[in-house]
């Protein structure tokens, strides 16, 4: 640890974390540089197309444009972390069932901002899931079937609380 | 056999990756040892180069190479030769490299970048194609003598003066496009490494393998022989890898000279200002019909902004001329272009490929006459509609084509809507859409080789020449196999991505690869069902005839119970003296031809079309618009996999509503000025209306199982059809791109024009 370098206590996927991290590291390059965790991805740097993000203690932020020490004391959870015990969450498995993806670049993010939402309100409206997906960009998909995938997942997050 | 895959909407086999966040991206590709590297750019549009010193930079600790085109060795390279990667004695565009850096980090490579000094002379500078196509403009490569490219695509047909002469109606007009970018949320990556006996392999977002294995060789001056590609899953394409870009070449020389393997990955502001774009240009057309609304003629001038290299946005009036031709029928068609160097940024192919240009115009104009001759706007395309056996003016041989139908299945378009809200206006637009739906004969061949094995597992793979790059090929190529094979789809393997492994394909452009990458995989797999086949009669004891395949297995049709399995059928295929190994090869090469001089000739072995209908509001009061339903209705010849066949139409409604409604790379005085995705409005969600598809089978005799391509049929219609719907509903006839709101609020407290 040079003397520049601040250490950081911080969970990340449910697993607790002490590493030493430059000051101004971004959250960002620390998950897919130091951890590894690739999912989260780099595109506007500038937290306008939401392919990089990840809860915060729950609530949706562009890792490209947090710091890393902003974490600390905190829970980060990725889209690796989404995924209990091989099984899929209702989200993933949702985009999976409207094919809710092409080329997949912005589907982590676009995950975690839907599991964000439907945590916050499980009944949000069709108008209050697109008002709410303005902060993710698609290039291929047309929104359409990841649109459906968020109705897919309200359903089957609703079964699985009524079961 | 009865099938069993084909036709059903199957989930794309990568979506478990791609959901978890397990796709391994070419961004997110790690080497031992990898080096990362930066590009220096050029400040000014046109600018002599005095001086370049790198000696600061070199000296930064942690810099492995510093690169100009002073010190390395390179052929020119593109389209037209035109270009080296690292540019020597002056810059042409703000896109231009200068020098690279290759460092341990990138944030090293970074700082380097910006303690490279360079000298410049700045020189007058032209912007505008038709300024610099007049004697005496600013020469963006002087030793040419003058900007005009080399390119200039001439058509004519029928008596076009004689159409406009007895013409009851007559329309004309001029059509604005500007830069838009393919804005892929992967950006632009190029990995290099170079192995101890001077042989290279890149990784790539390239979507031509093949083609950019012999580029990249011969601008570096190397056998092709001695490069290797791969290609790892990308962000997005949309035909920004149909070239070979600086990048590249760049990535290679610094990994040669740093003896590290290197990795450029661009920022999503250098994206912007390097990424090819869609090609800006203004299109002059006039249409002649005649009263009961039979189109009798098209003249057409296309000018295109080159800018400072030729790429594959300049090639784009190939397809302009197609639809110009051949949206609807036309019997007498004259065709010019006018394609100048400018300093400009320069553009390459993006999806749609120029079509969606001409059909703005073209579509624009279908209106305009419908309006002149008292014509319903439906009734006047129907009755110019294309239909099986027509001829086309440059003898495209028209097989399958529910252009009709299209139209008719358009339907009750506002069915069901409500209806628009105090002070907003509502307007419908409508638009067609002619393509290559069998491929595009634009190379000597047109061809895809495919592989099919079958190992003793009864794992079944094809290794196929085509490109995945997110569109879902791998899906679809690998339901043709176990259809064909009469094996469960799990148990097929798509194997694709890697040019020392996979057989020769042109790549992945033109809509092509459902057809002929689909073709080329049914042939194979047809040819190891006859080896299996023949295989199993002798262990059977039955004859070939009275045989069939079904679920990995080979059976007698009469005593299904007497049968083996594909497994089983391999292993005894090899396990023995004399044996062979279950491997079928096919190469498809459609019955096409290339365009000759005159540009005729049947260049695609089958041709979509579709029509759309765009629902739209206006509010009076500020000149927003509001999409509120697109009804889009293609001929896929067969939908092989339904849902992924919509998902592609989708997401060309998407790109195609942007590039209407606010998609605009702002260049001016050759700066790019809305470089991030804040300034460069890509749709979102809440912008997108209701998207209604209906698929239209028509069955094509060539095409796999009947399909035929349709990945751009989507995109190409929708800015007509907007702009159609927009005068609709305030009588205003928008002939530029994009139409913003602030565009229309304009108009409307001009008042009506027309």
């Amino acid at each position: 640890m040079t003397a520049r370098q601040i250490t950081l206590d911080t969970t990340v996927n449910g697993r607790a974390l002490s590493l030493s991290v430059e000051p101004e590291a971004l959250l960002l390059d620390v998950l897919r540089e130091r951890l590894g965790l690739t999912g989260s991805k780099r595109s506007c740097d500038v937290q306008v197309c939401g392919a990089c993000t990840v809860l915060l203690d729950g609530l949706p932020v562009s890792a490209c444009s947090v710091l890393a020490y902003e974490a600390r004391g905190r829970r980060v959870l990725t889209i690796e972390g989404l995924a209990r015990d091989e099984r899929l969450h209702p989200v993933q498995e949702a985009f999976l069932a409207t094919a809710g993806f092409q080329c997949g670049f912005c589907t982590p993010g676009m995950i975690m901002a839907v599991k964000a939402l439907l945590d916050d309100s499980p009944s949000a409206t069709p108008e209050d899931v697109r008002e709410h997906l303005r902060g993710n960009i698609c290039r291929c998909t047309g929104y359409a079937s990841i649109l459906a995938a968020v109705a897919v997942a309200q359903r089957a997050l609703a079964d699985g609380a009524a079961g | 056999m009865t099938e069993r895959v084909i036709g059903t909407s199957v989930p794309k086999r990568d979506g478990a990756d791609k959901v978890t966040g397990r796709t391994r991206f070419l961004h997110d590709l790690e080497l031992p040892r990898l080096a990362h590297g930066k590009i220096l750019r050029a400040r000014h549009p046109h600018a002599r180069l005095l001086r370049i010193d790198t000696r600061r930079a070199a000296a930064l600790p942690g810099v492995l190479a510093v690169i100009t085109g002073a010190d390395v060795e390179q052929q020119p390279f593109g389209f037209a030769r035109d270009q080296l990667a690292l540019k020597v004695d002056k810059v042409r565009c703000v896109r231009d490299e200068i020098a690279a850096v290759a460092a341990e980090s990138a944030a090293i490579a970074e700082e380097a970048l910006a303690l490279i000094e360079v000298e410049y002379a700045e020189l007058p500078a032209v912007f505008d194609p038709v300024a610099a196509a007049r004697p005496g403009a600013p020469l963006v490569h002087e030793e040419r003598g003058s900007n005009l490219t080399d390119l200039r695509y001439q058509f004519s047909h029928g008596d076009v003066d004689g159409a406009f002469a007895e013409a009851a109606a007559v329309v004309e007009g001029e059509y604005r496009l500007n830069f838009v970018t393919p804005a892929c949320l992967g950006t632009m990556v190029a990995i290099a490494e170079w192995d101890l006996e001077d042989r290279l392999t890149m990784w790539s977002t390239t979507q031509v393998p093949f083609l950019y294995q012999r580029d990249l060789a011969q601008a570096l001056g190397i056998g092709g022989d001695r490069v290797r590609v791969h290609q790892p899953p990308v962000g997005g394409n949309f035909g920004r890898g149909l070239d070979l870009y600086p990048i590249d070449v760049i990535a290679a020389l610094l990994a040669r000279r740093a003896r590290r393997p290197v990795k450029i990955e661009f920022e999503r502001l250098e994206e912007f200002v390097a990424c090819p774009t869609r090609e800006p240009c203004t299109i002059r057309l006039r249409t002649a019909a005649a009263a009961d609304g039979r189109l009798l003629g098209r003249d057409c001038h296309v000018v295109i902004d080159n800018g400072a290299y030729v790429s594959w946005g300049s090639t784009t009036p190939y397809v302009m001329l197609s639809t110009v031709a051949g949206l609807y029928r036309c019997p007498a068609v004259r065709f010019d272009t006018t394609i100048a160097y400018t300093n400009n940024p320069y553009s390459g192919s993006m999806r749609g490929y120029g079509n969606l240009e001409s059909t703005f115009a073209v579509e624009s104009q279908m209106d305009e006459l419908a309006a002149k001759l008292g014509l319903d706007r439906l009734e006047l395309r129907r009755r110019n509609a294309t239909k099986p056996g027509d001829a086309h003016p440059q003898g495209f041989a028209i097989g399958s084509c529910a252009m009709g139908e299209c139209l008719d299945a358009l339907g009750d378009t506002t069915r069901g809507l409500p209806p628009p809200a105090r002070g907003w206006r509502r307007g419908v637009g409508y638009a067609g859409m002619f393509h290559v739906g069998g491929g595009a004969r634009i190379y000597k061949s047109d061809g895809c080789g495919a592989i099919v094995k079958c190992d003793d597992f009864g794992r079944v793979s094809l290794i196929t020449g085509a490109t995945e790059i997110g569109q879902g090929s791998e899906t679809v190529l690998a339901m043709i196999v176990a259809e064909t094979l009469g094996v469960p789809l799990a148990r097929v393997e798509v194997v694709n991505s890697d040019t020392a492994v996979k057989p020769w394909d042109v790549g992945v452009h033109a809509s092509r690869t459902t057809f002929i990458a689909g073709n080329a995989a049914r042939l194979a797999a047809e040819k190891l069902r006859a080896r299996l086949v023949a295989m199993a009669a002798g262990e059977l004891e039955a004859t070939v005839e009275e045989l069939a395949v079904g679920d990995g297995w080979i059976f007698v049709k009469a005593e299904p119970q007497r049968r083996i399995a594909y497994e089983r059928a391999a292993r005894t295929g090899h396990l023995r003296e004399g044996g062979q190994t279950l491997v079928a090869e096919a190469f498809y090469d459609p019955p096409t031809a290339m365009l000759d001089k005159d540009l005729r000739g049947n260049v695609s072995a089958a041709y979509g079309f579709a029509a759309q209908a765009v629902v739209l509001d206006v509010e009076e009061a500020t000149g927003v618009i509001r999409v509120r339903r697109v009804v889009s209705a293609h001929d896929v010849g067969r939908a092989l996999n339904p849902g992924a066949a919509e998902g592609q139409i989708h997401g060309g409604i998407h790109m195609g509503l942007g590039y209407a409604l606010s998609e605009h790379l702002v260049v001016r005085d050759g700066q790019i000025l809305t470089a991030s995705f804040m300034d460069y409005a890509v749709l979102k969600a809440e912008d997108m209306p209701e998207l209604v598809v209906r698929l239209v089978e028509s069955i094509d005799a060539e095409g796999p199982f009947g399909a035929k391509g349709l990945g751009e049929s989507g995109v190409i219609p929708v800015s007509a059809a907007v702009a159609n719907a927009v005068h609709d509903a305030i009588g205003v006839r928008f002939t530029e791109l994009p139409i913003t709101s602030a565009r229309v609020h304009a108009a409307l407290r001009a008042g009506p024009r027309d």
